[in-house]
Parts: structure tokens; sequence; C-alpha cells
């Protein structure tokens, strides 16, 4: 007689209601059941109608639209485009628009937010008071308000082209855009570039190099004149050797308006101020609890260690305020970059506002055109979310370490 | 002891008196301390003085110095006109206030939007004021009672039925779907690889629509009765009356202990009817008031309100749904609070404009602001569910489990212990929502809404009123409209925040 211990008994029904039903069992079966029945309902019920509504407005389902003319003309392109282009090209021109502004906005948006971010921290009383101002007047402003006040108010009260506003002869501001000078690429600008490359490369290379050596084996090397020479002294003997790889082509008025330069639409330019101004202010919060979330003990610790103020901001309180801030600074950045679509109140020429907007009125083709707006923006957005989910990870595992 | 005293230095005079400390308090010491204490803070503080002098001096002088206060059209404020260079335009404001605040509204039914407006005010201040009493009944007021009587206030007409009627109109609607629902699946089933199962399926569905239209069938029955009779909303509203004490009293626990669930009852009926006797909606009510006549601050309203009242709901079901065991449903709000989370409301609102009428019935149109409505709720509904969820997460487990041990259903333990504390735990952020809310509606403009900011917008292009000055004017206005109410609300937040967290205060 063995005595061995039994097997459990199988418990099929069990693994199978698990399975099915979660936690909830034999009732989680029923609802999701009834459930799946109500949206299976709806599911049919839109199709039905979608298919009834558009053979009465004899509109063909389906993507094949993209291939046909646009005919209709966008005031900023960055990839050649005429009237004579598809709608797919419609598509790929207003999302490089959309790109632009956005990375345009975050990166004023980032120096602004910082700036007043410093001037809430700042020591002086003016200084805090002002950028608690222009925190709150900023934040509780709409954005739409202030991208047309921008638009409508400010930039159209701007003069006209022949008494533009002269910044040092280079640029010229105007109430029809901001003209810049063009830069245009000479003989040595491939080798420039390539050049330019190979330095940040190995820049980055003897970085690396000289932080394995002070983390493994405590030894400090001293790589800045190599990374400066890398940088800035490679380029310059490249210059002196092929020649200046950039001219700048500088505007001249003729007549009514500018001749050369390249000019910049009003609608982008203020777009661009609205965003950066308004999401710089969330930003500057997000930073100022950031540095306040570090406990004032880690300066007075630094200090004791013998570092310098300088040292320890840059060793111990910034990477650990950096560990607060980022998360919701790359949710600004997200805001930010759904907030562009607000261009269509103005006309710059984004995604919404050519895609969603000219080509809905002019195809009718609503749900193919609103599926892939929304599908662009839903994943940036998913894709920015699984981004954070690596870092808050990778944040996590260094803490545990 | 005695040699200490003896040897010890006693002194005999008083010594002389130190001047006082440098002054740290008050606006002296402010400025000693935190102004100009040191070369840099000078710099700075001359830095943001000049800042200052160039942003704040020339606004003022803008406002109010160099402003025109009087005048009938645009002559007033040209600058060869008032003989200096002309600041606001406020005689434009005075000309467009009507439009700005009620849009197209005729003029003689605005006293309809005054009465909204005095009747939200009557009932949300006492709702803010934590010590006021009567909690209960006055949210019940606000998020239930008020919409009701806005909206016929607002838009005007009556009602041809009630309570019971409408029962019955539902009830019927959900047998037809249902039936309806069955004969899709038999005609499926006609050409499907599975048509047994379809079949068997089919049939049991419009069976089970079929034993439904029969268990109504005497509901229908008394709303044929009710229509005949020559008063049928009166008719109607006694016998839901009657009907809803009733179900009141036995449920309030019968003779021992319902009379108090019965008085309430009935009190509110009788509330009901003189708010339907009062408005005449048994008899057409108020002249109807399209929404395309609706415009300015009251479409702000009316859509940042909406937005709050219908949007809270949504996003508690939505939390729930993502908290919930059942796998389903989770992965359904997941997925529906991601989707609406990821994507510009002004995407939303196309959705709203453009595809919501594919999705609907040929014959069913939705009305244009309605529709802006529904993309908002949606959108707002999302990030109210995130908010919620957050304070969920802040209850402990224990709670819950308690709840459990007391034998408490689910239902009782969500809506009696967890979702109490975790609504209060989480107010600040979903006040904070609610002025992103309150900002956001002015996109509604896109979609040809006028509400404040797309009225201003058209006000621009008045040629009676095109001055250089006529712009800023009209987004002074209205900047300092939305900045007192986003300004209210976020200080308002604020205090509740600081009366919640009163415990953890040193």
């Amino acid at each position: 007689m063995s005595t061995e211990a039994r097997q459990p008994p199988a418990q099929i029904a069990l693994k199978i209601r698990r399975i099915l039903g979660g936690k909830a069992g034999w009732n989680g079966i029923a609802v999701q059941f009834v459930f799946a029945a109500i949206l299976g309902w709806i599911g049919y019920e839109i199709v039905s109608n979608a298919r009834a509504n558009l053979e009465n407005q004899h509109i063909a389902a389906g993507f094949g639209f993209l291939r046909n003319n646009a005919g209709f003309d966008v005031n900023q392109t960055l990839i050649s485009y005429t009237g004579s282009d598809t709608f797919l090209r419609v598509f790929v021109v207003g999302l490089l628009n959309t790109v632009v502004v956005s990375v345009v906005g975050i990166v004023f948006a980032t120096l602004i937010g910082f700036i007043v971010a410093l001037c809430r921290l700042s020591p002086n009383w003016l200084l805090s008071r002002i950028g608690e101002l222009y925190v709150e007047v900023i934040r509780n402003l709409p954005l739409l308000f202030q991208i047309l006040f921008w638009y409508l108010a400010v930039l159209a009260a701007l003069p006209n082209p022949r008494q533009s506003i002269s910044l040092f002869g280079l640029a010229f501001v105007s109430n029809r855009g901001l003209v810049v000078p063009r830069p245009v690429g000479e003989s040595g600008f491939e080798a420039f570039l390539a050049v330019l490359g190979f330095g940040i490369v190995a820049a980055l290379a003897l970085r690396y190099h000289a932080r394995r050596a002070l983390f493994q084996r405590g030894h400090m090397i001293r790589i800045w004149p190599y990374v400066l020479g890398l940088l800035i002294g490679l380029p310059l003997v490249t210059m002196l050797v092929f020649g200046l790889p950039v001219t700048f082509e500088l505007p001249q008025l003729k007549g009514f308006n500018f001749a050369g330069g390249s000019r910049i639409i009003p609608e982008f330019v203020a777009l661009t101020l609205a965003l950066s101004t308004y999401t710089a202010a969330f930003i500057a919060e997000i930073v100022r609890a950031g540095i306040l979330s570090v406990h004032s003990g880690q300066m007075e610790a630094g200090a004791s260690l013998g570092l310098s103020r300088g040292t320890t901001l840059r060793l111990i309180v910034v990477p650990q305020a950096m560990r607060v801030i980022v998360p919701p600074l790359t949710n600004q950045y997200l805001n930010l970059t759904k907030n562009s679509s607000l261009a269509v109140a103005i006309g710059y020429p984004d995604l919404v506002s050519v895609f969603a907007g000219t080509s809905l009125s002019q195809t009718g083709q609503a749900i193919e055109i609103i599926a892939m707006t929304m599908g662009v923006y839903l994943l940036i957005s998913l894709l920015t979310s699984a981004a954070m989910s690596i870092y808050g990870w990778r944040i996590s595992r260094s803490l545990g370490a | 002891m005695s040699d200490i005293t003896s040897h010890a230095y006693v002194r005999r005079d008083l010594l002389n008196e130190r001047p006082a400390p440098v002054k740290t308090t008050g606006f002296i010491g402010l400025v000693r301390t935190r102004l100009l204490n040191s070369p840099t803070n000078i710099l700075l503080t001359t830095v943001g003085a000049l800042l200052l002098w160039f942003t704040i001096i020339p606004s003022i002088k803008f406002l109010l110095v160099d402003a025109v206060w009087t005048g009938k059209d645009r002559t007033a404020c040209l600058t060869e006109n008032a003989g200096f260079v002309v600041g606001a335009c406020w005689p434009y404001i005075q000309a467009k206030l009507p439009q700005l605040i009620y849009g197209f509204y005729p003029e003689a039914e605005r006293w309809r939007v005054n009465l909204t407006l005095a009747l939200s005010v009557v009932l949300l201040v006492p709702l803010l004021i934590p010590r006021l009493p009567t909690k209960g009944l006055n949210a019940g007021l606000f998020f239930f009672a008020f919409p009701v009587v806005a909206f016929f206030l607002l838009r005007g007409g009556g009602i041809t039925g009630f309570g019971l009627s409408w029962t019955a109109g539902l009830l019927q609607l959900f047998a037809d779907s249902i039936t309806g629902g069955g004969h899709v699946l038999l005609s499926l089933g006609k050409t499907s690889a599975i048509a047994p199962l379809l079949w068997v399926v089919g049939n049991i569905v419009v069976l089970l629509g079929t034993a439904i239209s029969w268990l109504i069938f005497p509901l229908v029955w008394l709303r044929e009765q009710i229509q005949g009779t020559g008063q049928p909303v009166w008719a109607d509203f006694a016998v839901t009356a009657v009907v809803v004490s009733l179900i009141a009293f036995v449920l309030g626990g019968g003779l021992r202990t319902g009379w108090r669930a019965l008085a309430s009852s009935i009190a509110a009926f009788i509330a009901i009817a003189i708010v339907i006797k009062l408005m005449g909606l048994d008899h057409g009510g108020l002249p109807v008031v399209t929404t395309n006549l609706w415009g300015g601050l009251l479409v702000t309203l009316v859509v940042s309100v909406t937005g709050i009242v219908t949007s809270l709901p949504i996003g508690i079901a939505l939390a729930l749904g993502r908290r919930s065991t059942i796998p389903l449903i989770r992965i359904f709000s997941i997925a529906f609070i991601e989707f609406w989370r990821g994507v510009p409301l002004i995407t939303v609102l196309f959705f709203a404009t453009y595809m919501l009428p594919l999705f609907l019935p040929g014959n069913f149109t939705v009305d244009g602001l309605v529709r802006a409505l529904i993309g908002i709720a949606l959108f707002t509904g999302a990030y109210q569910a995130e908010n919620v969820r957050g304070g969920l997460a802040a209850i402990p487990r224990g709670q819950g489990e308690a709840a459990a041990a007391l034998g408490l259903s689910w239902w009782k333990t969500t809506s009696l212990i967890v979702m109490p504390q975790a609504l209060r735990h989480v107010i600040p952020n979903l006040v904070n929502s609610f002025i992103s809310l309150f900002k956001d509606t002015s996109l509604v403009s896109i979609v040809a809404l006028f509400d404040l900011l797309g009225s201003l917008r058209a006000s621009f292009s008045d040629p009676k009123w095109s001055t250089p000055s006529t712009a800023f004017t009209g987004f002074a206005f209205a900047g300092i409209i939305y900045f007192i109410f986003c300004f209210g609300m976020s200080r308002y937040s604020l205090f509740v925040e600081r009366r919640l967290n009163a415990h953890r205060r040193n």
C-alpha cells in the first residue's frame, strides 16, 4: 500500500470558468455574453446604417479616393506638392506640417517653461511673482483664444511688408509673416555634414569610454578638450579645406513684397507662439514641482561631501528631479502635438486642416478620412505611452538595484 | 558652592542697548532680503521691473486711460476723431454685448436665459459652500431636476405624456429591437456556414422579443387609454405618481417605516406638478427657440455644464469597468478610455459632426449642438474615468474587505463605502478637468457653433465697428470672462484641497 499524495482533481470546469469569466465566475460569463451581444448589435446597426447612408449619398466606401487628384493648393509644404498631386500626398504634407509645428513648439515650450520655472523658484521676490503671474494668466485662458489673439489681433496689427520691422537687417516681421535668410548649400556641404556627424559619434564614444573608466576602474579621464576639438575644431578645418558649407541668401524688399530669403507664414508664427507659451506654463509647473520634490537634505548632503553647488545640482538634484519631471513632461509634449490640431481655426495647413478639413469637404469620405486622422494621433500617443512605460520600468529597476 | 559665587564675576551694570536687528518683515524687509540683497538680485529685480513696466503699464493704459467709453459706431474710436491714440473701444463691446451673451436668441425670450442662469447660480452656490446643509437634496436638484427644467426653459416646447408613456415607449422599442435582431440572425442564417446554429439562436431571440412584447402589453394598453382622455399629460402624471409612490412606500418598508418614503415621493411629485403647470408643459410650453439661434456665453455655459453633468457618470462607469474582474468589460473600458484620451478634441468634434450622422438611421437627425455635446461628453468622460480610477486606487483594500465582511453586496460596497471616499479624494482633479473642459468648449466654434469665442470672431467682421483696436478690445473682454471663470474654479479647487488635507497640516 503506497501512501503517496493524491493528485488534485482536474478542476477542468474551474479552469474554463476562470479563463472565460475571470474572477467573477459564471456570473461573469453571463454578463460578458450579454455585453458582447449588445456591442455586436450596436456594431451591426452602425455598419448597416453607414452603408445605407453612403448609398443614399452616392459615396463609394474605401480608400480608393487617396489616388485621386486633390486639386487644391497648400500654402506651406515641406515636400514638393502641386494641385495635381494625390490625396495621399496631401495626407503626408499635412502630417509633416503637424510634425514641424509640434517640434518647433516643443523646443520653444521647453525653453520658456524652464526659464519660467527658474523664475518661480528664484529667491528674488519680484521674479517669482512675475513667473506666477505668467502661469496663472496663461493657464486660465483657452488655447484657441490665445491662438486667435496672436493671429487676429497681434499679427494682423503688424505693418505691411513695406514698413516691416527689421531685425538687424537679417529678418523682417510684417503682417505677411516672418522673412528669414535662406541657407543655400555649397560644394563643401556634404563633407561638412559627414565630418560633423563623425565628430558627434566620436565624442559620444569618448564619453561612454570615460564613464566606463570612472564607474568600473575609478579612473577620471579628462575628455572635454578632445570633445571640443572633435565638435568644433574638426568642422572648422573642413571648412578651411572645402570652403564655406552654407551661404545665406538675405531677403530684399522688392516692390510690395520680399524677394529672396524664406518666408514663414503668419499662421505658423501665431500657432507656434500660442502653443509654446501655453504649454510652457504647464511645463514650468511640472519643472517646479520636480525640483521641489527633491528633499533639501540632498543639497546639504552634497555640500557635506565637499561638492560645489553646481556639481551638487548637476549630479544629485537634477537626476532625482528628472525622474519626477520626465513622465508629465512627455505628456505635455504629447498634449502640444494634439493641440497643434487647433491649426484648423486659423488655416495653418496641418493634418486636421488640410486632410480632415479641405479633403473631407471635397471628397465627402468622412469615415475613412476621420479614421485616418484619429489613427495618426492615436498611434503617436500610444507610442509615447509605450516609451514612458519602458522609462518607468527602467527607473524602477535602477531604484531597485 | 559658596566659593563659586565668591570667585565668579558678577556684572553689576546693564549692557548698552544694541541697535535693532535689520528688519526682515514687512515691505522694507522684503526689499532688503528678497529684492536688493546682492548684485545679482539687484540686476534681476531691475529686469523684472522693466518687464512689468513694458507689459502692465501699456495694458492699463490701453484698457482704461486711452479707452473710448461712449460712441455710436466706429467713428468714435478712430484716432483722428478722438484726438489721441485710441486704446480700447468699449462702445463696440456695449453694442455687441447681447450677441456675445445670447447669440441670436430672440430678444423677447431672453428672460428665459436670465432665469436659467439665475436658477443655476441659486442651486450651485449652496452646493459649493461646504458648511451649508442638505447637500443631498441640493445635488439632486442641480444634477437631475435643473438640467430638465433648463432644457424646457431654454429650448421651449412641451410634453405629450409622462412616466408611464415613456416607460411603455422604451420597453416597446426594446422588444422591437430584440425581435429585429432575431430576424437579422435568421436572415444571416440563410447564407452562413453555421446556419443551423444561427437559426436556433435567431428563433430563440425572436421568441424572447415576442414574449417581452406580450409582457408589456398591459402597459401599452394603459398608455392608449390615457392618450384617449382629454388631459393625457395629467392622467399619465397621476397614474405615474400613484405607482411610483406605492413602490416607494413598499420598498421603504410598508406600513411600518414606509411613510417617510411615501411623503418625500408625494412632495417630489407635487413639485414636478407645479413646475409643469408653471411652464405650461401640458399645453405646448414656451415657444421653441432652436439651437442654431443660441450663441455667445450661453452656448459656452450650456456646453460646459452639460459636459460636467454628463461626463462624471460616464467617468465613474468607465473607471469601475476598468477595475472590473470581468475580462471583456475591462478590455472594453481600457480600449474606450485610451482611444478618447489618445485623440485631440477637435478630431472628436469632427467625428461627432461628420461621422455620427452616418452611423444613425437615415430618418434620424441630431441637432448640431447635441452632436458636439455627445462628443465632448465622451471625451471628457474618458479623462474623468482616469481621475476617478486614481481615487479608487487610493482607497485601501481593507475598506472593501470590511464592507464584504459586513455582508454588503458589490453595489452597496461601491456606492456606500468605496465611491464616496474615492470621489472626495479626487475633487481637486475633477475640478481641474472641469477647468480644461470649460476652456475646451471654445473649440465648438470650429464646428460652426457660435460660443463666446465664435461670436467674438463673428463680430470682428462687422464693418460698422472695424477699427485698429477692435480686435484687442474684443479679446480683452472675452479674456477677462474666461479668466474669471477658470481662475475662480482653480481657486475653489485649491480651497477644497486644503480643506480635505486639513488633518495633514502641521
